[in-house]
């Protein structure tokens, strides 16, 4: 009934608008109107993303100063570098333990503050997701404090358990460790918090059902949590898998890429080739070894994503 | 007969099983207290830490005693940085940048995200997802092209926008539309259709269906959406590195790396004001909005 009336509204309109075209009954079609809506939308999206992402394609294939063309010499340049291949290791190895661990950690947190009293929980939650809360670049200035070549305030605990002062960005093994650590204290609170909401959406019959077949906790988690929240599972890690290997504020604050450029990933690395070092072509050669994993966990997210819309 | 022997063996065991579940749930709940202590510490030291040395004289951070703790506690670095018209400038800009972001993403995604959600067009589907994708590429990926467009597009108009604060209201709001739009498009389609045909057989229009209907509905949405564009455009470092350089034009997390950070003058007790000023918004603002920054948190993920 009522789409009937909808549509022979709009419809006497539009076969008016066959006579004489004006821009009044133009825009009172559903199409136009919903189109002018999404232009803002549209032109920003594909000037400022799209088209850059094209470009920077372009820009790989100049020499430095970007008049010559040079097809894949940037490409093959990097691949005789050291460097690019230590970047290379040092983005896997940093991003794979910090989204292991950030998963861990989460998962674990979002179990014991599920355990609590309800009561308490918005407290604790409160408390837990602050690292999120607070800009990375502001944080990790207060790590980098905290790791201090002669006042970190870590190594003074320490030194009170007779344990010796810890190069925490000075060596590269240390290096290494720092920026992860920071990066999983930032980043474990939203799988915190992705997971507390998953939690809380698994209906307490399914457990009550696994204790009366006798489950003990173990079997519970593998057999009815985990199940229950495999899909955002999946959603939370390739989120965090993105955004932490295109990850830039936490290395470049606390190492800048040092010692000898052992924590530089693909976007610090970037930077300093393409900016400090003027050499835009390069550096974008650089950025664009980032796409195939993004693309990788773009493709799974979607699945996902339009998997979960089919069932809806 | 053998079910009701079964009934009558289990019937005892159950009992003592009841009474070792009880007790097994209050030590596990202890130790979910001592576990959940534990993380907030982990969670809450570099804040508190900042908080610390923030109290502290340039003196007594250099002196050799217990750094977590303050023997004298000053607000001289407050003082100090609340009156120097540097640090001012940075929050100034940091504010106005925010601002205007948040306005210009709500401008844009709110009528898209009415339109992708409510009326089906060509394309609005795969545009919906392209919405969602533009949102997994990080800004890393951008920055270079972004910049060098930017020269360009100097050197042809004769307008530069390199080192000027308000290049970062034409490139953050590439970070902030697509979420918000994705997160809109959710809580519009969650919205019931009977309300918008009741409105359109009263006569409304689309754009009256938006602003008396989807926008006062729809309202939790648009306040997690505001908090997530504000959060991001106040925590951005990257596009501000990268785009402005002089004083003057810099906003507040670049500004305090690269001023307070001279290398050989100590200023620790300063850096660590600045970035406990710097993080005090967002802070204030999940304090105060803590149930609808979550629901932006989760909203992403979980609708859709």
């Amino acid at each position: 009934m009522v789409d009937v009336a909808v549509e022979r509204n709009s419809a006497a309109p539009a076969q008016k608008a066959r006579k004489r075209v004006t821009l009044r009954t133009a825009l009172k079609r559903k199409s136009t109107a919903a189109f002018l809506m999404t232009l803002p939308l549209i032109l920003l999206i594909s000037l400022l993303v799209i088209y850059p992402a094209f470009y920077s394609l372009h820009l790989a294939t100049l020499n430095k100063s970007m008049q010559r063309f040079v097809g894949l010499g940037n490409f093959q340049f990097l691949f005789t570098r050291e460097t690019f291949w230590l970047v290379v290791q040092q983005s896997c190895i940093f991003a794979i333990t910090a989204v292991i661990f950030k998963a861990l950690i989460g998962f674990i947190v979002a179990h014991f503050v599920h355990n609590i009293p309800a009561k308490g929980q918005r407290k604790w939650r409160g408390m837990l997701l602050v690292p999120w809360v607070i800009p990375p670049a502001m944080s990790t200035l207060a790590w980098l404090w905290l790791f201090d070549p002669s006042y970190s305030a870590f190594n003074y605990l320490l030194a009170g358990v007779g344990v010796d002062r810890i190069p925490w960005t000075g060596e590269t093994g240390w290096a290494r460790f720092s920026v992860i650590l920071v990066n999983i204290w930032v980043g474990a609170p939203f799988f915190m918090i992705m997971y507390l909401a998953s939690l809380k959406s698994v209906p307490d019959q399914l457990y009550e059902a696994a204790a009366i077949d006798g489950a003990n906790w173990w079997q519970r988690i593998w057999y009815v949590t985990l199940p229950m929240m495999r899909n955002i599972i999946a959603i939370t890690t390739l989120f965090s898998l993105i955004v932490t290997f295109a990850n830039f504020d936490i290395v470049r604050i606390l190492t800048a890429g040092g010692p000898l450029d052992h924590t530089h990933i693909f976007a610090t690395w970037a930077f300093r080739i393409g900016i400090e070092g003027g050499d835009i072509p390069l550096g974008a050669s650089v950025s664009l070894f980032m796409i195939p994993i993004l693309a990788i966990a773009a493709v799974f997210i979607l699945r996902d994503i339009n998997k979960r819309g089919n069932e809806a | 007969m053998t079910s009701s022997a079964v009934i009558d063996k289990s019937a005892p065991t159950r009992t003592v099983k009841l009474r070792s579940m009880s007790r097994d749930r209050t030590w596990a709940l202890r130790w979910s207290y001592f576990f959940l202590t534990l993380f907030a510490i982990f969670a809450l030291i570099p804040p508190l830490y900042m908080l610390i040395t923030s109290l502290k004289t340039s003196a007594e951070i250099s002196a050799a005693t217990n750094p977590w703790w303050v023997y004298h506690p000053t607000l001289s670095n407050y003082v100090e940085l609340l009156t120097s018209n540097q640090f001012l400038t940075f929050f100034r800009n940091s504010a106005l940048v925010s601002i205007f972001v948040v306005t210009i993403t709500m401008l844009i995604s709110v009528p898209a995200a009415f339109a992708l959600a409510r009326m089906r067009f060509w394309g609005s589907a795969t545009l919906a997802t392209g919405v969602f994708l533009t949102y997994l590429i990080p800004e890393t990926l951008l920055f270079l092209p972004l910049f060098k467009m930017f020269v360009v597009f100097g050197e042809l108009t004769g307008i530069q926008l390199i080192n000027k604060w308000y290049v970062l209201l034409i490139v953050y709001p590439t970070l902030t539309v697509p979420f918000c739009t994705w997160i809109m498009i959710g809580y519009f389609a969650s919205i019931p259709k009977e309300l918008d045909e009741a409105a359109i057989i009263d006569g409304a229009t689309w754009f009256q269906t938006l602003t008396r209907i989807f926008i006062p509905v729809a309202l939790p949405g648009l306040i997690a959406a505001t908090i997530f564009a504000f959060t991001v455009s106040w925590a951005q470092f990257l596009y501000p590195l990268v785009f402005t350089t002089s004083t003057d034009q810099l906003v507040l997390p670049v500004g305090i790396i690269t001023t307070l950070i001279k290398g050989d003058v100590f200023a620790w007790g300063q850096i660590m004001t600045g970035a406990l000023l710097g993080a005090a918004p967002p802070l204030i603002i999940y304090a105060f909005l803590m149930d609808y920054y979550i629901a932006g948190l989760t909203a992403g993920a979980t609708k859709g």
